[in-house]
């Protein structure tokens, strides 16, 4: 795939909404007045060198890490500390981790139904059959009964992808999801992930693969130190940034 | 053109086939030179092991077969210098289950088999979650039930339960008790506020800073003097609460060390998927928690089995017991080393057993060595 996949954003209608969001680890001020917003359909990379707080930023989206100031919003739910709003917004919004985080303990095809199982309380049927259609989709199926430790970290990962889809989210986080990744791999996972922005997902992916920006990224998002640097479309941001930081930190990740 | 000169140039890579590994002949002179006589030390060692085998061995066979007596009576026995195999015959069934109603003995003996039948089932991977768990819930139950009678079944006072069968059923209703119990401490130790983490912390560390023999006797002793008359159990059940507390507070030890080494990746993907942290402890910590520490739990187990032997003291004739009375019957005395002997035969046989039923469900399921 090489052509470059549309933007399908059709509404204006914003599913996240990060606004001037601080936060601390102890005395590290680790997210500066992060604001950020993301329409239905849109898709978003982020990318800045390590420690920048590009995974605390997406964590903070699903409150696996808690915020101290500003507000942030996932589908019109204020994320505070009521416990049942967190819930329903994890169930909103799938991620994708850069070590899988598959559950050892169970086979594949358990992986999937867990979740719509003991948090939507699907049928377990109903949820197989789902999750079977969702293997099929990331092109493991033959590999249901299998436990994870059996499968190649291609392979895992593209099951953590169908795990999440099976909760029928409507954001996508991705941390980094090929990072772990062994050269040949990364491309069978980049290739789900293409196939996920063309049918229309919206979705933040940490990344630093700059041809999958280019080729989906409606913006593309360049942190350091906590703070957004620069926002642009792929195509300017990677031709033409507009601040010295980012023309040093793409020289840096293009010399490889 | 250049194609062509392109495609000439190409090599095709072709792999090498695989061999097998090379094997190592080791003749048996090799072998003992290297496993037995590598070093002067290691000599020494083996030449010293094997005279005391040599010395040994010939005693022990002599008085287990040769010398031994395998018919006849105590009058028969006394004139041999072997070991008197008719007294432990006679004694097998009061050794078994104690003054159990010989007409009711088809009733633990279900029990027995199971107890049996769950263990083949576990292993074979026929059962599997929710069933297999409720079923090893359901089992002391069932041992109770089938042993004490209900349900019209003929009742049988506890007094007369004893032998082997009580031994077990101690050590059964210990385990299965105490592992839940066990969890729910550890997890209380390790998720809970700070009161029920204190809570959790005292219990655990009052228990196992006090010997189980000290335990039985609070309970069995102790417990009837502070307690009024109506609030007071059977002796029997008393000491099996001590015993459940005390396996405990070992097993919440073993599993909090469990819980540790699970990667925080593994609770943030369950809750990342909208799992309440309830279930994520439930069905992602605490199934990987217990397969991770599988070994130091079955080695409790094989501890808390060998531990009931001492509720001889408070008063409860168990395996062990039986043995104790059986020496001292008048029709055989002198024939203690043979009771003694086929005790510990008995409590090894079981233990040894237990132990590599153990290591077999390690190396089952995914994180073992055969997958
Ligand atoms: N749980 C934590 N406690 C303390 N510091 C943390 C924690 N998580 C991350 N940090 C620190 O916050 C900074 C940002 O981390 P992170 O968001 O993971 O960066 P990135 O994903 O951009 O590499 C880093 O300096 C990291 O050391
Ligand atoms: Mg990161």
């Amino acid at each position: 795939m090489t052509t470059k996949i549309e933007s399908r954003v059709t509404t204006n209608e914003t599913v996240i909404e990060v606004a001037k969001v601080n936060k601390w680890f102890g005395d590290f001020h680790v997210l500066k007045d992060v604001s950020l917003s993301v329409k239905k359909g849109e898709r978003i990379v982020i990318c800045g060198p390590s420690g920048s707080g590009k995974s605390t930023l997406i964590r903070c989206i699903n409150h696996l890490e808690e915020h101290q100031e500003g507000r942030i919003t996932v589908n019109g739910t204020v994320l505070d500390e009521n416990l049942k709003n967190i819930t329903n917004v994890r169930r909103e919004v799938g991620m994708v981790f850069q070590q899988f985080n598959l559950f050892p303990h169970m086979t594949i095809l358990d992986n999937l139904c867990f979740a719509p199982v003991w948090a939507r309380n699907m049928p377990r049927k109903e949820a197989e059959d789902t999750a079977v259609m969702y293997l099929e989709r990331v092109g493991i199926a033959e590999q249901r009964d299998k436990y994870p430790g059996q499968l190649s970290g291609g392979q895992q990962q593209r099951v953590a992808i169908a795990r999440s889809l099976c909760m029928n989210p409507s954001v996508m986080l991705f941390d980094e999801p090929t990072s772990a990744l062994d050269p040949e791999m990364i491309k069978e996972v980049l290739d789900v992930m293409v196939e996920l922005a063309s049918s229309g997902m919206t979705m933040i992916c940490v990344t630093h693969e700059m041809s999958f920006a280019r080729l989906v990224a409606d913006r593309v998002i360049f942190m350091d130190g906590g703070e957004i640097v620069e926002e642009n479309t792929p195509d300017k941001f990677f031709d033409n940034p507009q601040i010295d930081r980012t023309q040093k930190f793409l020289s840096q990740i293009l010399a490889h | 053109m250049t194609q062509i000169t392109s495609e000439a140039d190409t090599k095709t890579f072709e792999p090498l086939a695989a061999r097998g590994a090379p094997t190592r002949q080791i003749g048996p002179l090799n072998w003992l030179r290297k496993n037995l006589f590598s070093g002067w030390l290691n000599s020494l060692t083996s030449l010293v092991l094997i005279g005391v085998l040599l010395w040994v061995l010939p005693v022990m066979i002599n008085w287990l077969f040769l010398d031994a007596v395998f018919r006849g009576n105590g009058e028969v026995c006394r004139q041999s210098a072997g070991a008197c195999w008719p007294f432990i015959y006679e004694k097998i069934p009061v050794l078994m289950v104690g003054v159990y109603p010989q007409e009711l003995i088809w009733r633990p003996a279900v029990a027995g088999v199971a107890l049996l039948a769950l263990v083949y089932l576990t292993f074979s991977d026929r059962i599997r979650g929710f069933v297999l768990i409720s079923a090893w819930l359901a089992l002391p139950l069932f041992a109770l039930v089938m042993i004490g009678g209900a349900f019209g079944m003929t009742e049988v006072n506890q007094s007369l339960w004893g032998g082997l069968m009580l031994s077990i059923l101690l050590a059964l209703v210990g385990v299965i008790v105490s592992i839940p119990l066990g969890v729910m401490l550890a997890l209380g130790r390790f998720y809970g506020s700070p009161l029920v983490k204190a809570l959790c912390i005292g219990f655990i560390e009052l228990i196992r800073g006090v010997p189980l023999i000290t335990i039985l006797f609070m309970v069995s002793v102790m417990m009837p003097l502070f307690l009024p008359p109506e609030m007071i159990i059977n002796n029997l059940m008393r000491i099996q609460i001590g015993m459940i507390f005390f396996s405990a507070a070992y097993m919440a030890e073993v599993i909090r060390g469990g819980l540790q080494a699970i990667p925080k990746g593994q609770t943030e993907a369950s809750l990342a998927l909208g799992v309440s942290p309830n279930r994520t402890i439930l069905f992602v910590i605490v199934p990987q928690a217990l397969r991770h520490v599988l070994p130091p739990l079955i080695g409790r187990c094989i501890a808390l089995f060998k531990d009931t032997s001492l509720v001889i003291i408070v008063g409860l004739l168990d395996f062990l017991g039986m043995i104790k009375g059986a020496a001292l019957d008048p029709d055989w005395l002198g024939f203690q080393t043979e009771a003694y002997f086929f005790a510990a035969f008995v409590y090894w046989l079981i233990c040894y057993s237990l132990s590599r039923y153990g290591r077999a469900l390690e190396n089952r399921g995914p994180n073992g060595a055969k997958r």
